[in-house]
């Protein structure tokens, strides 16, 4: 059996989750500025504040979940993107503990301080996460096993560009999400921004796609080559037609059945999911393009199968627990019943 | 380290050092906290006396508060093995990697998956579901702490491996690796440690309400009593896992006890004990020394006659590289545990003689107290890591090859952004505890309700904003 491969899948999963779930719970914090009222701000902050730990969690299990299966990848990986890194990590202690504070803070003073904390906080690590991706797929130098570049290497104009279109992504998600747990006036105002949102949104995803062309003549073969081109042109099909359900299903009225409001936020995690499919499509296998492949960053197999016989277990398990804990906090959030 | 300029190294570890001191403030408090609270709820649910209802319900304002900054802080340090010790990771993920990996599944998830519910899901969930959720997340923190200290074990009694020719430590023995020697003393004494800054602190928030109350506080009483009982029987258990530590360090690591004790030459018997000086590194001696003889053989052998190994039967480059940080950590430590025993036999006898809640120079002593777990786990852990240099995985792994290729200057630039971040937001967080503490507990302790109006929507329903004008904000704050 094919331990590495089996463990890509699965982190695969893993940073997908983490993408959509804290996507969204940063999303609404991308949102802060455009959403004005106190009232409806601690709304949306309430919608997000029983899950956003758990949100995150994923994003431990990326991190530790590569350190333990690709120890290479990782010790190559966060070298070279170390300032991204770290001021993504700076940015999440802020957001953070800016939940908690703002929701305390006894005067106007405070209160605004922590406000503009939240939503830098949520933004700047939006933005060093879509850097770190960029500077992952423009690829990363590597000899022997260690990191060989300078500690500007992942600055680029197509870095900068994956990194925008991440804050515009997660926008999304958050806007759509805003649609499905909140009513009336509020949801309006997230529906308008989805669909400005949405717009930037595909605009990037095309951008990022035309741009990997240039990036790498692997990533033209990929997509143009023969016979597989017959297959992988459905996933740019597919984004098209599932943008078009998402915003025909935000302008649409709001006395349907409670599953329409949440058809936007499904429609954008489709689109989420698209376009990671597309990143793999582009990117396999590597575990850090262009040089090293998921087996050159494997663990040693004991380790890869004694963690897999734990994870087969539990991440069934977790995902159950995860999903119990969304459906406790279930439904809309209305103002004055705020559960945070 | 005479040159001017610190090195990435120095850099590197002190950055580690800052964020992980950091860190463990936070889990060394919800380690406690987490488990008072079940127990709290616990006895509500069986005695059905409000007052515990009221204490759980205040603590768990608390907790949210603690535990976000401990979750955060614990972010940055799972992706620093990464960024700053990459060839440390690498070379020891085959071992460590999984210990990590599990904890992420077993406890992390776990604390994270149930903490809404506990936090905010009293009245959504039947009061057992409740419970259960209390208890998971509480069960949760003791896995962490099982995995991680399991982790940090390996690196000071590495077991169960095979050297790959690249230098990797591949894994043979995961029974071995898990249960490395050092781990059970380190598991109970960490795990002790918590219950024992919790309740310091809880002792001390009582002891404060009580005087400000003048003792009529029925919630402080019933804290301060709990506070009182536990410390009474932790802490004397606490200064004897410490005992049986040291042993198990001396075995394995005689230099860092050497270390610890201040010891330069070897004793055949009859080692004095050091209670105060000054290490001097370049003279290889102690200066202003106060010893009390042979009593350093009686508590590091249990005998009159044991042996002791001094600092300099090793060569200068297998020593720990700062023995004075070494020896004087122990001491705070140590001292600060004796007084915390003091402060135990004195809640007995105050109990005793029937004036426990009658405010005096013993609440001022257990206010005083109050940060006085968090300093001692602060200093162990300093001894602990300080006295395993200069190596990262013992014996095996140097710490200057295990740090990852980056420029002094990105260390620096990351360094000081921890510096201003860490002191900003958690000095901010910490404030905010200070000013829950000061909130004196009272009789239908508001809670995280979904079905109380809550406007504001924090935990406590803040009339103070709403006094303040602040609902009124206008648009855009
Ligand atoms: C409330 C906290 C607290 C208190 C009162 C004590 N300790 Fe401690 N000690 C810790 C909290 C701690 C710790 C933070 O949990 C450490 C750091 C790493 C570890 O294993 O535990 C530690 C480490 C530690 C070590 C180092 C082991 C090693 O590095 O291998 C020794 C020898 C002792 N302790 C011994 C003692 C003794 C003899 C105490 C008697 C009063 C004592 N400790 C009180
Ligand atoms: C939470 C409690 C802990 C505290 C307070 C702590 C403290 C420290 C300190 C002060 C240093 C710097 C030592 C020096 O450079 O002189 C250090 C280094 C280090 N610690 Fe810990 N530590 C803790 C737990 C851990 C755990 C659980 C691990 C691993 C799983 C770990 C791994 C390391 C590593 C890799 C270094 C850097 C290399 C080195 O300088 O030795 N520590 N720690
Ligand atoms: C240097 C090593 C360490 C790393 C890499 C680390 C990593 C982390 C991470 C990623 C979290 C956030 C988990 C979440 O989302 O719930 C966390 C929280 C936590 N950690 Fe650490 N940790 C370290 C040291 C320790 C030690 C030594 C202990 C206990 C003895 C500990 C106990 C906890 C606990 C109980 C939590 C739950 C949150 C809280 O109570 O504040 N950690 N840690």
């Amino acid at each position: 059996m094919d331990l590495s491969l089996i463990w890509a899948m699965l982190l695969a999963l893993a940073v997908f989750l983490y993408v959509v779930m804290d996507g969204f719970d940063l999303g609404v914090g991308i949102l802060f500025p455009a959403i004005r009222g106190a009232e409806d701000r601690d709304l949306i902050v309430n919608t997000v504040a029983p899950v956003w730990d758990g949100n995150e969690t994923w994003l431990i299990l990326g991190g530790g979940g590569l350190l333990a299966v690709f120890p290479l990848a990782y010790a190559v990986i966060m070298p070279a993107l170390y300032m991204p890194v770290i001021i993504m990590l700076l940015a999440l202690v802020f957001r953070g503990v800016s939940f908690e504070m703002r929701f305390r803070a006894e005067t106007v003073w405070g209160r605004r301080a922590w406000n503009r904390g939240f939503w830098l906080g949520s933004t700047v690590a939006a933005l060093c996460q879509g850097i770190m991706l960029g500077a992952f797929v423009q690829g990363i130098r590597v000899e022997g096993r260690a990191y060989a570049g300078g500690w500007w290497d992942w600055l680029s104009p197509f870095s900068v560009m994956t990194g925008v279109a991440l804050v515009a992504g997660y926008g999304l998600l958050g806007a759509c999400w805003i649609v499905w747990k909140t009513e009336g006036e509020l949801q309006d105002q997230a529906r308008r921004l989805a669909r400005i949102l949405g717009y930037a949104t595909l605009g990037f995803i095309g951008a990022v796609s035309l741009a990997m062309l240039f990036l790498q003549p692997a990533f033209v073969e990929r997509w143009f080559g023969f016979p597989h081109v017959l297959v992988v042109w459905v996933v740019p099909l597919l984004v098209l037609l599932l943008a078009r359900r998402m915003f025909r299903a935000l302008s649409e009225a709001h006395d349907g059945p409670w599953w329409r409001d949440a058809l936007p936020f499904a429609c954008a995690l489709g689109l989420f999911g698209l376009s990671y499919l597309g990143l793999g499509i582009s990117l396999w296998p590597f575990a850090v393009p262009p040089s090293v492949t998921i087996w050159d960053a494997a663990a040693p197999e004991a380790s890869q199968a004694f963690l897999l016989a734990g994870a087969v277990v539990l991440l069934p398990l977790i995902l159950g627990y995860t999903a119990y804990a969304y459906w406790v906090f279930r439904g809309k959030v209305r103002a004055g019943e705020g559960y945070h | 380290m005479m040159d001017a300029l610190p090195s990435a190294l120095d850099l590197a570890r002190f950055q580690f050092a800052f964020t992980v001191v950091w860190h463990f403030l936070f889990p060394a408090f919800t380690i406690g906290l987490a488990s008072y609270l079940a127990v709290l709820e616990g006895l509500w649910l069986v005695t059905k006396r409000d007052v515990f209802l009221d204490l759980f319900r205040w603590w768990l304002r608390v907790f949210a508060v603690a535990f976000a900054m401990g979750v955060v802080s614990g972010l940055v340090m799972s992706y620093q093995f990464g960024t700053n010790w990459s060839v440390f990771a690498d070379r020891t993920a085959g071992t460590l990697g999984p210990l990590l990996g599990y904890e992420v599944l077993t406890a992390f998830f776990l604390e994270a998956g149930f903490l809404g519910v506990m936090l905010f899901g009293m009245g959504r969930v039947g009061k057992g579901l409740h419970f259960l959720a209390t208890g998971c997340v509480a069960f949760g923190t003791l896995l962490s702490a099982f995995w991680i200290l399991s982790a940090n074990s390996w690196m000071h009694t590495p077991a169960g491996y095979a050297l790959s020719p690249d230098g990797r430590f591949l894994p043979e023995d995961w029974w071995a690796i898990i249960f490395n020697p050092s781990f059970p003393y380190r598991l109970v004494h960490t795990v002790i440690a918590a219950y024992l800054t919790t309740a310091l602190i809880v002792g001390a928030v009582g002891a404060f309400h009580l005087i400000r109350s003048a003792g009529a506080n029925a919630q402080a009483r019933v804290m301060f009593s709990m506070a009182m009982w536990m410390l009474l029987v932790v802490a004397p258990l606490q200064v004897v896992a410490g005992d049986f530590h040291g042993l198990n360090t001396k075995e394995h690591q005689p230099a860092k006890v050497a270390a610890m004790e201040g010891h330069w030459v070897e004793r055949r018997s009859h080692a004095p004990l050091v209670l105060f000086a000054w290490p001097d590194q370049q003279a290889e001696e102690n200066r202003y020394e106060v010893a009390i003889p042979g009593l350093g053989s009686l508590i590091l052998g249990h005998s009159w006659d044991a042996e002791i190994e001094g600092l300099r039967a090793f060569p200068p480059g297998e020593r720990p590289t700062n023995v004075p940080l070494v020896f004087w950590s122990f001491r705070v430590m140590v001292g600060l545990g004796l007084l915390m025993v003091v402060l135990g036999l004195w809640g007995l006898l105050a109990r005793l003689r029937g004036r426990l809640y009658e405010p005096g120079w013993l609440h001022r002593f257990a206010v005083g107290m109050g940060g006085s777990g968090l300093v001692a786990v602060t200093a162990g852990w300093i001894v602990t890591e300080a006295g395993r240099q200069p190596y990262t995985v013992y014996g095996m792994l140097r710490t200057a090859d295990s740090v990852s290729p980056i420029a002094a200057p990105a260390v620096a630039a990351s360094l000081a952004a921890f510096a201003v971040v860490y002191f900003l937001v958690f000095g901010a967080g910490i404030w905010l505890l200070f000013r829950l503490f000061a909130q004196p507990p009272h009789a239908d302790q508001e809670g995280p309700r979904p079905d109380t109006p809550i406007r504001s929507a924090g935990i406590t329903p803040a009339p103070s904003l709403r006094d303040r004008g602040i609902r009124d904000l206008p648009a855009g704050e």
